[in-house]
């Protein structure tokens, strides 16, 4: 079926792996619109694409759209997310001289520990940690400032964020310019398997469940063009479940690796799909449960209280006042959209659009329209829980 | 074309290709700005932009360090930091000529708008004029590649189907046609289907 056809842009990214599935396995098509997708060299150009309208909608990082909507990254626009398209998914790592000092200092990787990690790291450091992330609206850079917010008695000036884009972080590793890395994959692979850089922790260790991008869009555009809206978050949402099943997975990697979309080897994207990660060069790879997520544990509901969180994140690090950070950000997720849009299609739905972050710390049933659905674990490191609807 | 009073705009132009960098470096001298530095290599770009202090940063919109000029915003202070242009469709036209020249521009502080906006004029023509050369050399190394890739297609044919090159070209184009695909997308699938089976 030939329908509309509609401009989404993407960063090639495993992540980006919904929209590419929607198109090549026809569940766009089924739904009467075509995707063009159209690969951006940065998120800043994707950013400014989708505000001028070239985009009608993008795949982007958590944050974006509550800093765009509160006028801290480019245009202040209004840009809305009716759908999560991945949960986790990052790894942090150390420069090869960084993972040499901390082995020398008896450190050894504890997934369950991140804080001591961290202290470790900064103790053996001199100077300033210089910490690349991809963007510095990246759910990367929000899990390793809240992480390292908690050290009690880290110093002001203790570490730097220095904005990289994710091709670059392996190499830029490797030559001494970042200490230090937050990014998704396949980047933290090649700066291991190539660069001789160590990871040491997944960001699934700092929040056990954090939404890592999402499909935004205008808010006006959504408001414009309902029909294809809904069209779109049927058929992402489709190519998400699809993706969710591990049995899914070899072709999943193949037709990845193929299409022209990502210019990345199967090898590449594997262990993104399996959670099998290789921390460094030799070592017995990690088996992280729910290291990417597309579909399962409700993945795609965009919960308000994780918007909520986001906000609460943004206003520490830029000074907005909280109440109006947390209240645009929340209302960025726009779970009445992805209700509406997806109640024709056989879709389980949480009873409640915002849930106590970090609450669970085990997979739990909760009610849902079906009465399937299992949600988490969602734990924060440190045990914290965040209760938008107490806020 | 700058006063003698106002200070001159200090513009930096983020930019690898050497050969770019010259021209859009001499179209700017050329209407008489001449405080500009060109910043080549990516390493270490927002401190170096931190050190320069441009009140203008010119770069490809393609370029994808422009998210670490993103950084730059949130290092300085608030009042002087880089704004992106161009986002604000405050100005239709120029917008639209500089994103069609795949150029974008980052303001630092408050310039004057009319002088901004002249050495943006002088920016975008360069930009169309490289950006077009770009263009074709792209256009002919792909045309290279589309050349490799149906040759082989061809050879491969030619050894299956014990067929003359003709002949195989005849049977891509065939298919093509009766798929409504291109020659060179049939070539293409064959290819990625005979290396799946290898």
């Amino acid at each position: 079926m030939s329908g509309r056809v509609l401009n989404i842009g993407y960063v090639p990214l495993v992540d980006s792996a919904p929209l590419i599935v929607a198109k090549e396995l026809g569940f766009a098509a089924d739904e009467g619109i075509a995707l063009n997708l159209l690969r951006q060299p940065s998120w800043a150009a994707l950013r400014d694409l989708l505000a001028l309208g070239h985009l009608d909608a993008a795949h982007m990082l958590s944050p974006m759209p509550a800093a765009m909507s509160l006028g801290l990254s480019g245009a202040a626009i209004r840009i809305d997310a009716p759908m999560v398209l991945s949960v986790n998914g990052t790894v942090l790592g150390v420069s090869p001289a960084l993972s040499s000092a901390l082995r020398a200092s008896g450190w050894r990787a504890d997934l369950t520990a991140p804080h001591d990690t961290l202290a470790r790291i900064l103790a053996v450091h001199d100077g300033p940690l210089r910490v690349g992330v991809p963007f510095p609206y990246s759910m990367h850079r929000l899990l390793f400032e809240y992480l390292a917010a908690g050290l009690s008695d880290i110093q002001a000036g203790a570490f730097s964020i220095v904005t990289t884009p994710p091709p670059r972080i392996p190499e830029a590793v490797a030559d001494g310019e970042l200490d230090m890395f937050c990014v998704g994959e396949p980047w933290g692979t090649v700066a291991v398997s190539e660069y001789g850089a160590e990871l040491v922790l997944p960001g699934t260790a700092i929040w056990a469940h954090a939404p890592e991008k999402v499909l935004g869009m205008r808010r006006t555009w959504a408001e414009d063009n309902d029909a294809a809206c809904g069209a779109l978050l049927r058929a992402v949402f489709r190519a998400a479940r699809w993706l969710g099943q591990s049995e899914n997975h070899p072709l999943a990697s193949s037709i990845l690796a193929q299409s022209a979309h990502l210019d990345l080897p199967d090898h590449a994207i594997d262990p993104a799909l399996t959670g099998h990660i290789t921390p460094r060069t030799g070592a017995v790879p990690w088996d992280i449960p729910h290291f990417l997520k597309f579909h399962q544990q409700a993945g795609t509901f965009p919960w308000r209280s994780q918007g909520a969180w986001i906000g609460t994140q943004i206003s520490r690090l830029t000074g907005v006042p909280a109440d109006q950070a947390t209240e645009v950000a929340a209302s960025c997720l726009r779970p009445d959209l992805y209700r509406r849009h997806l109640d024709a299609a056989d879709v389980d739905m949480p009873g409640a659009s915002a849930k106590i972050e970090g609450a669970l710390a085990h997979a739990t049933a909760v009610a849902s329209t079906r009465g399937e659905m299992i949600l988490g674990p969602d734990a924060f490191f440190d045990g914290a829980t965040f209760d938008f609807g107490a806020i | 074309m700058c006063g003698a009073v106002t200070a001159m705009l200090k513009i930096a132009v983020v930019e690898a290709d050497r050969d770019r960098a010259h021209q859009i470096v001499d179209a700017l001298r050329d209407e008489g700005w001449g405080d500009i530095v060109v910043l080549g290599d990516a390493t270490g770009l927002a401190r170096k932009l931190g050190e320069i202090e441009p009140d203008l940063v010119l770069i490809d919109l393609a370029n994808p360090n422009r998210d670490a000029l993103e950084q730059v915003s949130l290092a300085s202070q608030a009042e002087t930091r880089p704004v992106a242009m161009f986002v604000d469709q405050s100005d239709d036209e120029m917008t639209r000529a500089a994103m069609a020249a795949g150029l974008s521009a980052y303001v630092v502080g408050a310039p004057e708008p009319a002088r901004v906006r002249s050495v943006l004029k002088t920016a975008i023509a360069r930009f169309q004029v490289t950006s077009q050369m770009r263009r074709e050399l792209e256009l002919a190394k792909q045309a290279l590649a589309d050349r490799k890739t149906l040759d082989r297609a061809k050879g491969m044919l030619m050894r299956a189907k014990g067929v003359s090159e003709d002949e195989a070209y005849t049977l891509l184009r065939k298919t093509a046609m009766s798929q409504n695909r291109k020659v060179i997308d049939v070539a293409q699938a064959l290819l990625t289907a005979a290396d799946l089976l290898e």
